[in-house]
């Protein structure tokens, strides 16, 4: 249980998808301007972190890793297909967003209406496809994947806010003409990167 | 094809070429590829290996994009841009870990976030549809050459700042190892990316006043 709780501590505030590794920060800057949207990105990214990324533990065991497909014939045995799991996490990804999507229309129309226009953003969103690697990277079991895709999309939904709630006070701010904007974000970015540096020292 | 006839390089080609390395900055104007550039700068021959793969990626994905372009149905073109690049970079990647074993270790994930890279989907979309090959390519090219510049410049300053090397060679002897300079530490953790990258946008629109925002 320990084990677990410190994998989902770890990619929520140590290793942040945003503030550490710099992932999905073409979102992460863009939709950043209210509160309101980053959040409903945010939830959307941990949706379908939660779902793409045991689902790529479970292709990446049960096809592609050396000697899994032993089940379908002898012959296959010593097949690796390791190599092919870019494609299929990319291909996993944008079918599971499409799915997600669908079925979100479906039966919730009311969270469509927040979420719609975020979800096929997802797909080509960096955090989701770092964090199937990274499960892959680090031979994360199936629950321990599903953990750290919950965590590392928290993860993403707090620092999103975080920056969000920064950046709806900063529009009253005066700065530099050449830092308006987008400079001024990245600087943001930068401080909120090193606040969150201080979790670095929790142990679990 | 009578590709290499003087004609066929003309202008529109050198301005897809040239405008994207300093005018149409892919990362300091166009505001794309950021995602997994930052963590790689740490050290100049990491952000080159990173900029070379995006480099060559970028280019072969717009060539091909552009020339299935007249029989993609547009329904379907994110999905043949996706697996496109997916299998350019499943190429790179085994050519990395075929000849530069450690360094892509180092690289570890960043290697395979090329795929969701914004750079090469962005000009795969924006520019590769609607443009015949040569002219694609030489896009690639330019958005590519834009993007190692930045993170060539990004990693030169972490590197000589952060560790007083450039490329691995000393040239700031650090002061724990008898020399005088102290080396700077936050350079060489994730947030000062970050504040390079506000620098060089500061610099890039005061130096160009068009280029900022009113609001």
């Amino acid at each position: 249980m320990e084990h677990y709780l410190n994998i989902a501590i770890r990619s929520i505030f140590l290793e942040n998808m945003a503030l550490a590794f710099f992932l999905g920060m073409c979102s992460f800057l863009a939709c950043s301007k209210k509160v309101e949207t980053a959040f409903g990105l945010g939830i959307a990214v941990v949706f379908v972190q939660a779902l793409t990324v045991p689902l790529n533990n479970l292709i990446l065991n049960g096809l592609l890793k050396e000697g899994a497909l032993a089940w379908a014939t002898p012959a296959l045995a010593g097949a690796d297909l390791t190599f092919l799991s870019f494609i299929l996490f990319i291909g996993t990804i944008a079918a599971a967003t499409q799915v997600v999507e669908m079925s979100v229309e479906k039966f919730a129309p009311a969270l469509y209406n927040t979420l719609g226009v975020f979800l096929p953003l997802i797909a080509v969103n960096c955090v989701i496809m770092g964090g199937s690697l990274f499960m892959q990277e680090r031979d994360y079991t199936l629950a321990e994947s599903a953990v750290f895709g919950v965590g590392s999309g928290t993860g993403f939904l707090v620092a999103i806010v975080a920056m969000a709630a920064v950046r709806e006070k900063l529009s009253y701010s005066n700065p530099p003409a050449g830092l308006r904007g987008l400079g001024l974000t990245f600087v943001t970015a930068g401080l909120i990167s090193i606040a969150f540096m201080m979790f670095s020292g929790i142990q679990l | 094809m009578s590709a290499v006839t003087p004609s066929a390089f003309g202008k529109r080609e050198r301005a897809a070429l040239l405008d994207p390395i300093l005018t149409n900055n892919p990362i300091g104007v166009q505001v794309l590829g950021i995602c997994s550039a930052l963590a790689v700068t740490t050290r100049i021959d990491k952000a080159l290996v990173m900029g070379a793969g995006v480099i060559l990626v970028t280019m072969l994905a717009n060539l091909a994009v552009s020339l299935v372009r007249n029989h993609t149905p547009g329904s379907i073109r994110i999905i043949v841009q996706l697996s496109i690049i997916a299998s350019l970079v499943i190429v790179f990647d085994q050519i990395l870990k075929a000849t530069l074993y450690e360094l892509s270790l180092e690289l570890s994930v960043f290697v395979g976030l090329i795929i969701t890279n914004c750079i090469v989907m962005g000009r795969a979309e924006g520019y590769a549809m609607q443009n015949p090959p040569l002219a694609s390519l030489m896009d690639g090219l330019g958005n590519g050459l834009g993007y190692a510049l930045v993170l060539f410049l990004v990693a030169l300053l972490r590197e000589l700042f952060g560790a007083g090397k450039v490329f691995g060679f000393v040239v700031l002897p650090l002061a724990k190892n008898g020399g005088w300079y102290v080396p700077n530490g936050l350079m060489l953790l994730a947030p000062s990316g970050l504040l390079i990258i506000a620098g060089l946008i500061w610099l890039l629109r005061t130096l160009k006043p068009e280029l900022q925002e009113k609001d």
